[in-house]
């Protein structure tokens, strides 16, 4: 492991260290490949999300339509009251929990205590999935309300086809992220790190987990709020 | 432990920051529940926004302790996507203008 990965007290800090490394003949960064790989995926990732977001708003600036208020789409009855954007707030909230527990899974991992790393992924995994449960919920809810695609009782028809594709896409990772943060616990808990004592993994599993917490500040904040 | 084992930082580091998300995103509900609009409303949404995902970029996924040449390889492309919105945020503008300008006596009848 050491032989692959520079030891921190002979690699420069600072700018100086970032020139190094770029000139560098072998390597450019000094992280397991691993990591390297999936810091490069979430990148294309992001590039994905922001074409989404930016056609969303290219169509929201262009229609001369009202868009629909997300506020009254999203709200939920509690008794005889109207709470705005209550279920997506109770969603973010779960979401936000879930990275939490992630980043103490990771931490765990890296201080050996196996059962510990186990339960709090799982936990992850936990939250992620009544997440997905939520957002099953309210998909339904808005077809039911007759939101499709290509249009919807409350304004401008271009807010069904960004909805259902900003969310489903979203939605896609969070399902596709627990299954993966299963099939890491599963790995944890059965000892396979173990031998190599190298729990890098968890590291980056929790990359990806922060990251799709990461696209939903920002799907919250521009599709929901704004 | 040393520090080529991987990302290591005390606990309470991740609590502190974890309570802020929850605090950030309470603040951001805040912002459509009290039902504050226009530029109020948008400066506050971006705040909120760009802090909590500074704190979890910067925190949870460790930005902060990666070296510089990988911080710069994965932070400096998506400044190309802020040109690209730049872009596309004119376009959408220019469309809209066109829009009422040529199709106004259509909208009227639907």
């Amino acid at each position: 492991m050491s032989d692959s990965v520079a030891t921190a007290d002979t690699l420069q800090e600072g700018v100086a260290g970032a020139v190094k490394d770029w000139t560098s003949p072998m390597q450019t960064f000094q992280v397991p490949w691993g990591k390297a790989m999936m810091w490069i995926f979430l990148l294309s990732d992001t590039f994905i999300f922001t074409c989404f977001l930016t056609g969303y708003m290219s169509v929201r600036t262009s229609t001369k339509v009202a868009w629909p208020n997300p506020s009254e789409v999203f709200a939920l009855h509690v008794g005889e009251t109207n709470v705005p954007l209550l279920l997506i707030a109770i969603m973010t909230f779960i979401l936000i929990s879930s990275s939490g527990t992630m980043a103490m899974a990771v931490n765990m991992g890296y201080a050996k205590r196996k059962k510990a790393a186990v339960w709090l992924i799982v936990a992850t995994a936990g939250f992620g999935a009544s997440f997905v449960g939520m957002q099953a919920f309210e998909w339904s809810k808005l077809i039911e309300e007759g939101v499709r695609p290509w249009g919807n009782p409350f304004g401008a028809a271009q807010f069904g086809s960004s909805f259902f594709m900003i969310t489903g896409f979203h939605g896609a990772h969070v399902s596709l992220g627990v299954i993966y943060l299963l099939w890491v616990a599963r790995r944890v808990g059965s000892g396979y790190y173990d031998s190599s004592g190298n729990y890098e993994l968890v590291e980056i599993a929790g990359l990806y987990w922060h990251f799709v917490d990461l696209v939903w500040v920002f799907i919250f904040a521009f599709f929901y709020l704004w | 432990m040393s520090a080529e084992e991987g990302q290591q930082h005390p606990i309470k580091l991740y609590l502190y920051i974890w309570t802020l998300l929850f605090v950030l995103s309470f603040f951001s509900y805040l912002v459509d529940y009290f039902a504050f609009q226009g530029v109020v409303r948008w400066t506050l949404i971006l705040i909120f926004m760009l802090l909590k995902a500074g704190f979890i970029v910067a925190i949870f996924m460790h930005m902060v302790w990666e070296r510089m040449a990988l911080a710069t390889a994965i932070l400096t492309p998506p400044a190309a996507l802020l040109v690209f919105i730049g872009l596309m945020s004119v376009e959408g503008y220019y469309i809209n203008g066109s829009r009422l300008l040529y199709f106004a006596t259509i909208a009227a009848g639907g």
